[in-house]
């Protein structure tokens, strides 16, 4: 299949991104470079400095909010994608309202009590919808401890299932930049089948 | 009884489990993690009265902090 064909099928579609960080940010661009049509993102957050070590974000978007940057540098990158900016924090009223009609939604957060809250929200309220999850990326090297697993239909988890990220152990761009592009490269699979 | 866990045969002396009893004998401690039994995700305020039974397909993972 020639790129321009895959390029139209992934058009037709709406995929949610919850958080627009290190997953997030990255996912996205990855999506929005083959050409899915349109991204949901919803995210609270600006960015900082210190999230540049991993982040898809520049220096001169510092104060912005994460959702209008990514929507400028996707916007850059691949103009014809729309970008559905959302500003708030998700929990489990709003996530069914947010990613209606969503034919996949990643899961990008950060602490894992949202990573739980999205996935039980997403599998109970809105049955069918496959959900992409990120779990472990901290630190760098052991590239081959990073996998990516289907529990079902419904539910893929990336990421090497046991570093915890914290002080000693931050997030940074290579093994960040990996898992959120194994989700990326997760939904593209699961689209180009339908 | 026998489930299958994770893809894997696992057998138990006892005919049922909850959810967390079968935690607790396999001493899987790490809290923050997903379940799903026959396709059903269970939620963890779920864990005390959910019962697994034989022949129950019982899918786990775990989730880390980071992003």
């Amino acid at each position: 299949m020639r790129f321009s064909e895959i390029e139209t099928h992934l058009g037709k579609f709406r995929v949610g991104i919850a958080g627009a960080g290190g997953l997030g940010s990255n996912c996205a661009v990855s999506l929005a470079r083959c050409g899915v049509g349109t991204l949901v993102i919803a995210d609270f957050d600006v960015v900082e400095t210190c999230n540049l070590n991993r982040q898809y974000y520049f220096a001169d978007q510092a104060g912005m909010l994460k959702i209008d940057a990514l929507r400028d540098n996707i916007a850059r990158i691949n103009p014809a994608i729309k970008v559905i900016p959302h500003n708030l924090k998700l929990d489990e009223s709003n996530i069914p309202t947010v990613f209606k009609s969503c034919n996949v939604i990643v899961e990008a957060f950060d602490s894992n009590d949202m990573k739980e809250m999205l996935i039980e929200t997403v599998q109970l309220r809105m049955p069918g919808t496959p959900v992409i999850i990120g779990s472990g990326l901290a630190g760098w090297g052991h590239n081959e401890t990073i996998r990516s697993r289907k529990i079902d239909d419904t539910l893929y988890v990336c990421g090497d299932e046991s570093t915890t990220a914290g002080d000693e152990m931050p997030p940074m761009a290579p093994r960040v930049s990996i898992v959120a592009n194994m989700q990326a490269n997760t939904v593209i699979d699961i689209l180009m089948k339908k | 009884m026998k489930i299958i866990l994770n893809n894997r045969k696992e057998e138990f002396s006892v005919p049922t489990l909850t959810v967390n009893e079968m935690l607790k004998i396999k001493k899987f401690s790490f809290r923050m993690r997903v379940i799903k039994i026959n396709g059903v995700l269970i939620p963890r305020d779920k864990y005390e009265t959910t019962v697994i039974r034989e022949g129950d397909d019982v899918r786990m993972l775990y989730l880390m902090s980071g992003g």
